[in-house]
């Protein structure tokens, strides 16, 4: 199955490199279609509970200045991606790409890339051109996650991974977690906990929080890269078991949880593939400094950023609904945030024997 | 310094008096020759050949002589030089040859209201009186009038008492054969190289005067000519009448008092340049006088004096005549130049003839870029005075003070914060033709900074400065198109491997085919059109091309 969808790649590859030559052969400009990947282009489809990206596409060229060195870069991207599929090289980091296609120009005292920051972009526009993820692309981006619970894995090397073995570092999430690289072969757990921070899942493992419990504990630290955010998918799709997301109360908080669960903006087209619709929000939320009487001293102001942000994820689409609108504005008008790591101040073990077997057994949760 | 009375000593004055005696000029400029030019060495060689040369070329041209003009300096010992000059001129009467040379102050143009070189009838004679100082010598002078005539060789010295000639031995001599005058001195002087140089003042004034031919043969046998960049004499300059624009009220007093016109409307219309019967009744109802009195009577009006002057500013008077100036041309400028240095682009502009202090003048300008002009250092301005070079005290003359007054940043051109000049390789040429020209000095460094001048100067540099900002932009905008059609080409290989890569077709067929499309569909894309870059060159193909010179034979 993965062999023909590179196969298929390749030929996807191919005739994007034919397209361009018939457009010079028609004399016409050469051109790419790019997909605009921003929230003008982005809607959330309320049905599936995704976001998706839109239709909206833009035409690059080569005979245009402002264009043509994106052009070629692209072109770059394009042609290293089919001859690292073809040549079945192990997977490259985006950052190991960049250095293959990073080289001077002879003859106009210029390099084909300077900064990451251009080619990582770029691998995005081939994604969509070609119809495939990155990891599909033989690309992955360094992944942060570890993971602890009762599951077992066998790894794309051979290895059998039992989660519950994993001492207190945890498994690590690996680049990619589709099944022929990541096939999970067992999955006792209960429900799947996925914790913002990381010294916060730190301290949930060391008290052995998922043996007690009968869950997987995993955290993305911080923003979720891609593989988090594919593997809680696949844990959603595959595994009828109910699934939380424990973040600070702030909006950036917030945001991770919707990443999780509708997909971002900027990966929209990758949204279908990592978005986990059936995860459901725990806390921290504002209801929760009343019901569980956080500390005073654990309150920290929002600054005008933290109040900017607010605004902006009011208006995004999948937060359109009473109970986060409700959230939000509570929350501007608390005028504090908390961290997840707050909660300590009442006890070390508040958090894994107070806070979250009261909300899990209230059902206080936000969808 | 009065005496006081009861004093027993004669009153100063009368003491003083008894001192007090007639100075000869020539006594005068033995102890001043710095004021005419003879200072450092290299600037007393400088000075004497272009006292020489002048006289030669007005001679020439006065008798409608293409001239051809010999310099030979030769090294008699560490501190001297012999210095011959020769020309093809019409040669110098046997009977006033002694006084051209041995006697300062006499000249035949001095009181002619026309352009000439020369014209206090100092430069020569100055020359010989430095060569006798220096050398003890005195300078030999051969001339020749006619064909069927023998020439005549004098030498002669200076007396500097009496401001006459002395001829220290007279005979004719056999041996010069073709008409034309030889002069031969020896100095203490030094020859250098470099910007202010002999060979720098002949070759600029051989862009000058393009119709002379000049050959320098230098003390280390090296021979450089100059040939002519034009056949055509220029058209001999006529005396005129002062014109009454910038007229000052002395000179016009002593008109009024000296004419011989009874009526002062007859009086303007026959003593001044441009003005007839109708004009001249136009200034006396602005000035409200009554034309038909005394100019005489009016003489001794300051007042109505004073009025008439301020109508001559305001009654339009036509143009002062331009056939008493002698301009070089814009074409003939521009051959010069491009005869002595190789440019990318010459921009060239002629003012119209305008006044001052009644005198005709006219400004030509020049600006040369690139080529073999000196992008370092301070930029080349070379200015001329009715055709002849000024090669020093750059900073004193009005020439280089109406250039520091343009901002040239708005052309287009390189000017560094607090700099008066522009920077880059540069090459402004002024040339100022009048029949009195305003020198700071007797030496004839620097013109002065009248206002009139100034103005006409800034204009003219403006006017050609425009063309030279319409090249560089578009110079610019072509240079920019090549670097990014060039960039293109280079991009266009990175693209043809990639896509060898994706379709595994011929990288070389997939290069051919999009710099085919490029250049036939998309050159405009890069904004200026490829072949604008050929466009931007077209003002020096269009200069008239010369033959290469100068002529360097033997040496180096």
């Amino acid at each position: 199955m993965a062999v023909k969808k590179s196969e298929l790649i390749v030929q996807r590859l191919k005739s994007i490199g034919d397209g361009i030559i018939d457009d010079v052969d028609a004399g016409r400009n050469p051109s790419f279609d790019i997909r605009t990947r921003a929230l003008s282009n982005v809607h959330f489809d309320e049905q599936t509970g995704i976001i998706r990206l839109g239709d909206e596409a833009q035409k690059r060229y080569y005979f245009n200045v402002g264009q043509a060195k994106k052009f070629l870069q692209t072109l770059l991207i394009a042609k290293q991606i089919k001859v690292l599929l073809e040549q079945e090289q192990p997977a490259l980091s985006i950052r190991q790409l960049f250095y293959t296609l990073k080289h001077d120009i002879p003859g106009a005292n210029e390099n084909t890339f300077d900064e990451q920051e251009e080619s990582d972009p770029l691998i995005e526009d081939v994604e969509l051109m070609t119809d495939a993820l990155r990891e599909e692309l033989n690309l992955i981006a360094t992944p942060n996650g570890v993971l602890s619970g009762p599951m077992v894995v066998e790894d794309k090397t051979g290895d059998v991974l039992d989660f519950t073995k994993m001492g207190s570092a945890g498994g690590a999430v690996p680049p990619i977690v589709e099944d022929d690289y990541f096939h999970i072969k067992e999955m006792n757990a209960d429900y799947i906990l996925v914790v913002e921070k990381y010294a916060v899942w730190n301290l949930l493992n060391q008290s052995k929080y998922w043996k007690k419990n009968n869950c997987l504990l995993m955290t993305g630290k911080g923003q979720p890269a891609r593989a988090e955010r594919r593997l809680l998918a696949r844990f959603g799709e595959e595994y009828d078991i109910p699934i939380y997301v424990f973040t600070d109360m702030d909006p950036w908080g917030y945001y991770i949880y919707s990443v999780y669960k509708y997909g971002s903006i900027n990966l929209a087209f990758f949204s279908e593939k990592a978005a986990c619709p059936r995860a459901r929000y725990l806390g921290l939320s504002v209801k929760d400094v009343m019901n569980f009487d956080m500390p005073r001293s654990s309150w920290i102001k929002l600054n005008d950023e933290d109040f900017k942000r607010i605004e902006e994820i009011s208006s995004y689409p999948w937060f359109q609904n009473d109970y986060w609108q409700k959230e939000l504005a509570d929350l501007k008008k608390f005028g504090y945030k908390i961290e997840q790591d707050a909660l300590v101040s009442k006890s070390i073990e508040f958090t894994a024997n107070n806070y979250l077997p009261a909300k899990i057994e209230n059902k206080d949760f936000m969808d | 310094m009065t005496s006081v009375p009861g004093n027993e000593k004669a009153p100063i004055a009368m003491e003083l008096a008894k001192k007090q005696k007639a100075i000869s000029v020539a006594e005068f400029f033995e102890k001043n020759r710095h004021m005419l030019g003879f200072d450092s060495l290299p600037r007393c060689l400088i000075t004497c050949i272009k006292e020489a040369v002048d006289n030669s070329l007005d001679a020439c041209e006065e008798s409608s002589i293409l001239p051809d003009i010999y310099i030979r300096i030769r090294k008699v010992d560490e501190r001297f030089l012999s210095i011959v000059i020769e020309d093809n001129g019409p040669g110098i009467q046997k009977e006033v040859l002694p006084r051209v040379f041995g006697k300062l102050l006499y000249g035949s143009r001095f009181h002619a209201i026309r352009q000439s070189r020369g014209q206090q009838g100092i430069g020569i004679s100055a020359a010989v009186l430095y060569s006798q100082l220096t050398s003890g010598r005195p300078v030999r002078i051969t001339s020749k009038i006619d064909p069927r005539l023998p020439a005549y060789m004098y030498e002669l010295k200076i007396d500097t008492e009496t401001n006459e000639p002395r001829i220290v031995s007279e005979r004719v001599d056999e041996f010069f054969t073709s008409r034309g005058t030889r002069i031969e001195l020896e100095m203490e002087a030094a020859y250098v190289r470099g910007k202010q140089s002999v060979l720098e003042y002949l070759r600029n004034t051989a862009i000058v005067n393009p119709h002379a031919r000049i050959t320098l043969l230098d003390p280390f046998g090296e021979k450089t000519t100059f040939e002519r960049a034009s056949d055509i004499l220029p058209k001999q300059p006529v005396e005129i009448k002062p014109h009454p624009r910038g007229i000052e009220l002395g000179t016009l007093l002593k008109m009024l008092h000296g004419t011989e016109y009874e009526k002062l409307s007859t009086f303007l219309n026959g003593e001044f340049a441009k003005v007839g019967g109708y004009t001249a009744d136009n200034i006396c109802r602005e000035a409200s006088v009554d034309p038909s009195m005394s100019p005489r009577e009016l003489a001794k009006d300051v007042e109505a004096a004073k009025r008439l002057i301020a109508a001559f500013q305001k009654i339009k008077v036509m143009a002062p005549p331009k056939d008493c100036l002698s301009p070089i041309t814009e074409d003939l400028l521009k051959k010069g130049v491009v005869q002595n240095h190789k440019v990318d682009f010459i921009a060239t502009a002629s003012r119209p003839v305008n006044a001052s202090r009644g005198n005709p003048f006219l400004v030509e300008a020049l600006i040369a870029y690139g080529g073999d002009i000196d992008p370092e250092g301070r930029i080349d301005i070379v200015r001329f005075a009715n055709r002849v070079p000024l090669m020093y005290q750059q900073g004193a003359c009005a020439i280089t003070h109406a250039i520091e007054r343009i901002n040239w940043k708005h052309y287009n051109l390189e000017q560094s914060k607090n700099a008066k000049l522009p920077s880059g390789p540069i090459m402004i040429m002024v040339h100022i033709a009048s029949t009195n020209v305003p020198f700071t000095s007797e030496s004839k460094d620097a013109v002065a900074d009248v206002p009139e001048f100034m103005d006409e100067i800034e204009l003219a540099v403006r006017q050609a400065a425009r063309d030279l900002s319409r090249f560089l932009s578009e110079q610019r905008k072509a240079l920019d198109a090549r670097k990014k059609i060039r960039i293109f080409e280079c991009y266009t290989k990175e693209v043809a491997m990639a896509l060898r890569d994706l379709t595994g077709r011929d990288p070389a067929a997939i290069e051919a085919k999009f710099m085919d499309v490029l250049n036939k569909k998309y050159t405009k894309f890069v904004e200026a059109p490829a072949d604008s870059a050929g466009a931007a060159t077209e003002p020096v193909a269009t200069a008239p091309v010369a033959p290469a010179a100068p002529v360097k034979k033997g040496g180096k």
